[in-house]
């Protein structure tokens, strides 16, 4: 997972050294090439269930449309490609690299328009109001996510996943995309800013660095949950401790 | 022993003589055993095991006062607002953190060097206090009832007509004050509160995350939206109460999607607007599963499908999620075209 983050990042930081020059001539050589790629890439991975052009099957959905941050968010966490169907892909370790994800994704955007990769500035905590984020998760995610990110069950074996530890890029793409059962929330609605905040909220409730002063968070449950919690292990263990204090003394052995 | 002692003493003493001759004299099966003899303990017969003893619950208790003094001092030392790594649990309030071990620590070493002592020093022969009557003697009994009917004759009761009939017509009347008090609750019965939201024919859905007014075009298949009338204020003294019946999500479906008629009749574009708010117990129900256009709730697994007039797929909820007629106004915004037709939330009493 560590060296996997440290490719990522390593290869994230080389796209941004590089990519300038590739946005300057959008329709350039480099473009139609990245999309040349993405499209070979497609056809072995991909066109088994979406279709040979991408325009769905009874296995998989059409990605047209879909956008290139659908492609970086469901191909970059591993969900795709898919292991085996299920109820819902899960997270997991990401078969392709930072630049054949890139290709894939310039393949799916020249096939209709969608939501663009965002831009590390959309997403990062700089300048971010983390209050105003808690307020629109709790609006806008806690009903699946809980409270603090912690996900939970949802119907016939699907569920919202814990959102901690994931790339806040790809929370971002999440939100836009609403891959798989997650509704999606478009700029239209969710302001760009609005995400930001959310973003931010999450790395300071649910990340390796976020502070919890009372200790076991015990999910994020709630006060109430904390209290049945303290009211059955803390009582039971109080009863246990009882008993044995009630019980006979230890005796001298008869000699 | 001695209730051994006790319980044979206290056997009828007419009981030989009433069963003799009907079965062969055996012994009592439920015969009281009394207690067993006292076995004493290593600290009772051995004077270092009662010194070792003595040095354990000493040493609790100087472990607690050491507890209670490293609490005060953590208390006047670590800042408020530190936070400390700590392995299975995270990142902790340092203050929290060693007040709260510190504070235990002394609490339980007081317990424990306590109940240590009581096992181990302190006698545990077991004695036995019979208990007393508790009736009183029959010259204290007749004096009080003496007493009482003295006082009864004196206070003239039963002679003075008057005070007995106007008492009992006080202590009568009384309990009207309490009736009449509870007749005021009649003013705070729900009347139409249980049926009525803050929606009516015209407010404009206002997105809560933006507060600005809706457009159609805002909305995508496969978003969720949540939306709020217009002129209300987060600010205001009564919004809770009013966001609680009229909180609102707006989802969009293909029209061709759409299995309910008068769904579809009352969409704007194929975007409906149904409550949040179960039907069953009224837990806030915005689970929505996009593919399955199913919304789930959180508390009893109500499912209700978006798609088909918020029928209820699964669960105990017993009504369909109300929907809110919505049009286009001439401003190109979503509004309301009515409140709901029928009452948010969880049954009630009157509900019909």
């Amino acid at each position: 997972m560590v060296v996997l983050l440290f490719a990522l990042a390593v290869t994230g930081g080389l796209y941004a050294a590089l990519a300038p020059a590739d946005s300057a001539r959008a329709d350039g050589p480099a473009q139609s090439l990245a999309i040349e790629e993405g499209r070979k890439l497609y056809a072995v991975g991909c066109a088994s269930c979406h279709g040979t052009g991408a325009q769905g099957t009874s296995d998989g959905p059409s990605l047209v449309g879909t956008g290139p941050a659908a492609v970086d968010f469901q191909v970059a966490t591993g969900r795709m490609p898919l292991q085996q169907h299920g109820a819902q892909a899960p997270r997991k370790k990401a078969v392709y690299s930072r630049a054949q994800i890139d290709q894939l994704a310039a393949y799916v955007a020249s096939l209709g328009a969608g939501p663009a990769v965002p831009a590390p500035g959309q997403y990062s905590p700089e300048g971010a109001d983390v209050a105003k984020g808690g307020e629109l998760f709790r609006l806008n995610c806690s009903q699946c996510h809980n409270f603090t990110g912690k996900g939970g069950a949802l119907s016939d074996g699907k569920f919202a996943p814990n959102l901690h530890g994931v790339d806040p890029r790809h929370i971002y793409e999440a939100m836009q995309t609403g891959p798989q059962n997650m509704p999606s929330f478009p700029d239209t609605v969710l302001s760009p800013k609005n995400k930001k905040d959310i973003v931010a909220y999450l790395g300071t409730v649910n990340s390796s660095t976020s502070e919890n002063p009372g200790g076991f968070g015990l999910g994020g449950f709630g006060p109430v949950s904390e209290g049945l919690f303290a009211w059955i292990f803390g009582l039971g263990a109080l009863i246990a401790v009882a008993v044995w204090v009630a019980a006979r003394t230890a005796k001298a052995k008869r000699s | 022993m001695s209730s051994q002692e006790h319980s044979e003493a206290a056997l009828p003493s007419g009981r030989g003589d009433a069963h003799e001759g009907t079965v062969a004299a055996r012994s009592d099966p439920f015969a009281d055993p009394g207690l067993p003899p006292h076995e004493p303990r290593v600290q009772d017969i051995d004077e270092r095991a009662a010194k070792r003893s003595e040095r354990v619950v000493a040493f609790l208790f100087t472990l607690s006062m050491l507890a209670t003094v490293a609490f005060i001092v953590a208390y006047v030392a670590i800042p408020v607002d530190r936070s400390v790594y700590l392995f299975p649990i995270g990142r902790v309030s340092a203050t929290n953190i060693t007040l709260g071990t510190t504070l235990g620590v002394a609490l339980f070493c007081l317990g424990a060097a306590a109940i240590h002592w009581a096992r181990t020093l302190m006698s545990d022969v077991e004695l036995v206090d019979q208990r007393h009557p508790v009736e009183s003697t029959p010259e204290i009994r007749s004096k009080v009832l003496a007493d009482f009917k003295e006082g009864a004759a004196e206070s003239g009761l039963g002679r003075r007509t008057l005070i007995r009939k106007t008492m009992l017509g006080a202590l009568t009347l009384i309990p009207l004050s309490g009736l009449v008090l509870l007749g005021g609750l009649s003013k705070a019965a729900p009347g139409t509160k249980l049926r009525r939201t803050a929606w009516a024919r015209g407010k404009t859905l206002i997105n809560q995350n933006t507060l600005q007014p809706l457009r159609p075009e805002d909305i995508e298949v496969g978003s969720l939206t949540f939306a709020m009338p217009k002129g209300m204020k987060e600010e205001d003294h009564d919004f809770q109460n009013q966001i609680a019946k009229a909180a609102v999500m707006l989802v969009r479906l293909r029209p061709e999607d759409i299995k309910d008629k008068k769904e579809l009749d009352w969409s704007a574009d194929g975007i409906v607007a149904y409550s949040r708010i179960c039907t069953h117990v009224g837990c806030p129900i915005t689970l929505y599963e996009q593919q399955t256009h199913h919304v789930l709730c959180p508390c009893h697994q109500s499912t209700f499908d978006l798609s088909d007039g918020a029928r209820v797929v699964f669960g105990p909820a017993g009504h369909a999620l109300p929907q809110l007629r919505i049009g286009i106004n001439k401003d190109g915004h979503l509004e309301a075209l009515g409140d709901f037709a029928a009452p948010v939330g969880p049954s009630f009493w009157e509900r019909g």
